[in-house]
C-alpha cells in the first residue's frame, strides 16, 4: 500500500471479495532521513502513515517491508546506467518486474501468501489457472503498459481489483469507505526523484560532462552538460542560441554516449515506422507468425495499429502510421485488441 | 499489498487482540489492577496540585503520597523525585540538563561518556548536543554479550576527566544485559563527574537503590512496571543542579514545568509500590518462565542462538534465527496471534538492524535475523506453550522467505 487512494481501495475490495489480506508498504529509500523531506512521490513518511491509517480503517494488519537495497540495485542503478548508455528506461516497469512482482511476490509466496494485490488499473480475464492481462476499462488511467513485464506465473499470483472501474468512481468509493486518502493527488514523478528535475538528478550522479550538440550534418550548434540528460524527441531546454535555417523547432534525434554527442534535427526525422525490440517479457503464449495488433511505447501513449512478429528473443513491430520520438531503452508493448501479449526493450528504430 | 486466499489458517481479526499471546512486555506491559483502579478513581477528582485552595491541596496530597511511594521503591528521598511526562523526557532532562549545568560551571567540561548500546532516548539527546552545542562524546564499546567494557570507560575518564556526565544504562532493553554500574560510578566520582543511568527496563525487575549505588540521576518510566503510559520520573540527587529543558511554572523543583498529572502520578505510585514489594516473587517467576521459553525454543529450532548474558533482566529472551528475517518472523508470529519485537524501527516504521546487536559485533545479516520475546509479571506458561507450538514452522517459513530475498 503506497499511501495513495488506489492501493487502499484495492485492499478494501480484496477484503470484501473474501480474501485474507495483509497490507504491506514498501520502504524504498535507503536513508530514513529521506522520509522526512519532500511530500511528493511515493516514498515519504506521510505516505507510510497514510497507508497505515488506510489499513486501520479497512481492518487489516499492516507492515512495512524494507526493499531499499533491492530497489537501489535493480531500479535506481539500472536507471542511471541506462541513461549513461544513451537509453531512456522506464523505472516503473523495472520496479514492477524486479520489486513488486518478483522480490515482494517471491517473499510473500515463501511466507504462505497466494497473491499480490495492487491498485494498478488493469484487468485479468480467463481462468484462475491461466489468466490473461488486459487493459482497464478506464483507458485514460490504464496501467497495463507498466505491467507488461509480468510472466504468466506472476500474473497467476496477481490481483488487480480496480481494472473494472473508472478512477473517478474509485475516489468516490474511497470516500464512501471513509478512507482519508480519497482526495490525495495522483503521483506523477519518478518516485526517487521527488524534485521532478530528472536531468539535474542525473547530473548529480553522473557528473557534468560537456559535449557537442550537432545537426544531422555534424555542424556544431551548441554545448550540453551531459548527453545522458537528454531524451529522444525532446524539444525544450536544448540551449541552442542560433535558430535553424528554416526557423523550425529542433528536436533531439540521437544520443551518442561514447562520443557524448547529442544530434538534433527536424520533427520529421523523428519518424519511426519499424521498431526492433529485444529482452522479451511474454505475458502469455508467444504468437507464431505475422500478427495484427497494437503497439504502445509510453505508459499513457496511444495504441498504434501495427503488425508484429516474434522471432527468437526479439520482436519486429511495423506501425501502420509512423510515430515520432522513440528512444532505445523504452519498452514497446504489444496488444492483441486489449490483451497484453508481451513487451520488449526497444533496441533499434527505423 | 498482500492477500492470502481463504483457507483454514485464517488471519485473526486484526483488532481482536483478546486472544493474543503478548510477548513484548519490554515495550509496554499491562497496568496492574490496583494501578488502573487508582487512576480511574483519580480521573474523577478535580484539582491542580499547584492550586492553593482545598481542591488543590487534596490533589497535592495525592501527588506527594505517590512521590513518597516512588521514592521508597527506588531507594531515594521524595525530594529527589522529579516527575516527567515519560522516560524519554526524563532522559533528555538528565542528559541536556546535566550537560548545560556542567558547562556553565566550567566550559571545559564538554565531554560526555556513554555506551554504544544506549536507548535512543539517551543516544539521540547526546548526539544532538554534539551536533548543536559543541559537546564531544565517547561511546564506550561492549563485548559480545552486550556488557560494557568498563576498563575502556575508566581509561577514557583518566585520559581526560573534563567530563560533563557519564550516562550508562542499568540494563539493556534489547538483550537485557545488566551493566557494571558500581565500577562506572566509582570511576566517575573519583573526578566528581555525575553519573546518570537509564533504569527504565531495570526498575521493578531487579533490586536497585538510588542511594546505595550513590547515583546522581536515574530514569524510570510508568508503563514498564504496571503503571500508566505518559508518566516517568528522573530521580535527581539532592542539591544536584540541572538546567531545565521545559520552562514554565517550575512545578518540579524548578527543574521541570508542567501541570502535574495527578491520576497518572497516583497510579505510578501504586505500581511502584507493587513492583518493589513483589519484585522477588515476580522476578523469580519470570526467570523460570524465561528459562523454559529459551530451552523450548532452542529445542524446536536447534540452530537458533540465544543472545545476551547470564547477568540479565529476568524477562528478556533474545534470539538470532540465522537465515530468517526478523520482520518476516514478526509478521508470521503476529498472524498466529503471538506478539514479539524486532527492536528499533525508524520514524517511518522501517525495520533497521539494531545498533545494540551491531555493537555486540553481530553482522548486519544476523542482526536482521533477530527477535526479542519479553515476559512480564502477567506472563504464564500458556504464553510459552503458544509460542513453542508455532515457532518451528514460523522460522522454517521465514527462512524460505529469506532464501528468495537473498540477492
Amino acid at each position: 500500500m503506497s499511501g495513495g487512494v488506489d492501493s487502499a481501495v484495492a485492499a478494501a475490495r480484496a477484503v470484501e471479495a473474501g480474501h485474507d489480506v495483509v497490507g504491506v508498504h514498501l520502504a524504498l529509500s535507503e536513508n530514513p532521513q529521506a522520509y522526512r523531506s519532500g511530500a511528493r512521490g511515493c516514498c515519504t513518511i506521510e505516505d507510510s502513515r497514510d497507508a497505515r491509517r488506510a489499513a486501520d480503517v479497512i481492518g487489516i494488519p499492516f507492515y512495512i517491508w524494507d526493499m531499499a537495497d533491492e530497489f537501489r540495485a535493480d531500479v535506481v542503478e539500472n536507471f542511471i546506467s541506462e541513461y549513461a548508455a544513451g537509453n531512456t528506461p522506464n523505472p516503473c516497469l523495472r520496479c514492477n518486474e524486479k520489486i513488486k512482482f518478483e522480490a515482494v511476490l517471491n517473499r510473500g509466496i515463501a511466507m504462505g501468501f497466494d497473491a499480490v494485490v495492487t491498485g494498478h488499473y488493469a484487468q485479468l480475464r480467463g481462468s484462475a489457472d491461466a489468466p490473461t492481462l488486459h487493459r482497464a476499462v478506464d483507458h485514460g488511467k490504464d496501467q497495463s503498459y507498466v505491467l507488461a513485464v509480468l510472466t504468466p506465473e506472476q500474473i497467476r499470483h496477481s490481483l488487480f481489483p480496480l481494472g473494472d472501474t473508472p478512477k473517478e468512481e474509485i475516489r468516490k468509493e474511497a470516500e464512501r469507505r471513509g478512507l482519508s486518502v480519497a482526495n490525495k493527488p495522483d503521483s506523477h514523478d519518478i518516485c526517487f526523484i521527488p524534485s521532478g528535475d530528472n536531468a539535474g538528478w542525473l547530473r548529480d550522479r553522473l557528473g557534468v560532462s560537456e559535449g557537442p550538440i550537432v545537426d544531422e550534418e555534424g555542424n556544431r550548434l551548441g554545448t550540453h552538460q551531459g548527453a545522458f540528460t537528454y531524451t529522444i524527441g525532446q524539444r525544450k531546454g536544448l540551449g541552442i542560441s542560433q535558430p535553424s535555417d528554416d526557423g523550425r523547432a529542433r528536436y533531439v534525434l540521437k544520443i551518442e554516449p561514447v562520443s557524448n554527442t547529442v544530434v538534433v534535427g527536424a520533427h520529421e526525422a523523428l519518424a519511426v515506422s519499424t521498431i526492433l525490440g529485444e529482452k522479451l517479457r511474454m505475458c502469455g503464449p508467444t504468437p507464431v507468425g505475422i500478427m495484427r495488433g497494437f503497439a504502445q511505447v509510453r505508459a499513457h501513449g496511444a495504441a498504434i495499429p501495427c503488425t508484429y512478429e516474434f522471432v527468437g528473443d526479439g520482436v519486429t513491430v511495423t506501425l501502420d502510421e509512423p510515430l515520432h520520438g522513440l528512444a532505445t531503452g523504452q519498452a514497446v508493448v504489444v496488444y492483441d485488441d486489449d490483451r497484453v501479449v508481451g513487451s520488449a526493450t526497444v533496441t533499434a528504430t527505423i | 499489498m498482500w492477500c492470502r486466499k481463504l483457507r483454514q489458517e485464517s488471519w485473526r481479526a486484526n483488532l481482536d487482540v483478546a486472544m493474543s499471546t503478548y510477548l513484548d512486555h519490554a515495550a509496554t506491559t499491562p497496568m496492574s489492577d490496583a494501578a488502573r483502579l487508582a487512576m480511574i478513581d483519580e480521573l474523577g477528582n478535580l484539582g491542580n496540585a499547584s492550586s492553593l485552595h482545598a481542591s488543590g491541596r487534596r490533589s497535592r496530597k495525592v501527588v506527594e503520597e505517590a512521590r513518597e511511594a516512588i521514592a521508597s521503591a527506588v531507594g531515594a528521598t521524595p525530594g529527589e523525585i522529579v516527575l516527567t511526562g515519560s522516560g524519554t523526557e526524563a532522559n533528555n532532562l538528565a542528559v541536556k540538563g546535566l550537560y548545560w549545568k556542567r558547562i556553565q560551571e566550567d566550559p571545559a567540561n564538554n565531554r560526555i561518556i556513554s555506551s554504544s548500546i544506549e536507548h535512543h532516548a539517551v543516544m539521540d539527546p547526546i548526539q544532538w548536543l554534539v551536533d548543536h552545542e559543541g559537546a564531544e562524546v565517547t561511546w564506550i564499546s561492549v563485548n559480545d554479550r552486550a556488557q560494557l567494557n568498563v576498563e575502556e570507560l575508566v581509561a577514557e575518564i583518566e585520559r581526560d576527566p573534563k567530563v560533563a556526565l557519564v550516562s550508562i544504562m542499568f540494563a539493556n532493553n534489547e538483550v537485557g544485559t545488566l551493566q557494571p554500574l558500581v565500577r562506572v560510578i566509582e570511576a566517575a566520582h573519583k573526578y566528581g563527574i555525575p553519573v546518570h543511568t537509564d533504569a527504565v527496563q531495570a526498575f521493578g525487575k531487579v533490586p536497585l537503590s538510588f542511594k546505595e549505588l550513590d547515583l546522581d540521576a536515574m530514569t524510570i518510566s510508568g508503563h514498564k512496571i504496571g503503571g500508566p503510559l505518559g508518566i516517568g520520573a528522573l530521580i535527581v540527587k539532592k542539591n544536584l543542579k540541572l538546567t531545565p529543558v521545559l520552562h514554565g511554572g517550575g512545578q518540579e523543583r524548578d527543574i521541570r514545568s508542567g501541570t502535574l498529572d495527578t491520576p497518572a502520578i497516583r497510579a505510578l505510585g501504586v505500581a511502584a509500590t507493587e513492583a518493589a514489594e513483589q519484585l522477588t516473587e515476580r522476578a523469580l517467576r519470570m526467570v523460570e518462565l524465561r528459562r523454559e521459553l529459551t530451552a523450548r525454543v532452542l529445542a524446536e529450532v536447534p540452530d537458533a542462538r540465544a543472545n545476551g548474558d547470564e547477568l540479565t533482566l529476568p524477562g528478556i529472551a533474545h534470539f538470532t534465527f540465522a537465515g530468517a528475517e526478523g520482520d518476516a518472523l514478526l509478521l508470521l508470529l503476529d498472524a498466529q496471534g503471538i506478539e514479539s519485537s524486532t527492536g528499533s524501527a525508524c520514524s517511518a516504521g522501517v525495520p533497521r538492524p539494531s545498533h545494540v546487536l551491531l555493537a555486540m559485533g553481530m553482522s548486519e545479516v544476523d542482526a536482521r535475523a533477530s527477535l526479542r520475546f519479553s515476559l512480564g509479571f502477567s506472563s504464564t506458561s500458556q504464553d510459552v506453550d503458544a509460542l513453542v507450538s508455532v515457532i518451528g514452522g514460523v522460522v522454517e517459513r521465514a527462512r524460505k522467505a529469506g532464501q528468495v530475498s537473498k540477492r
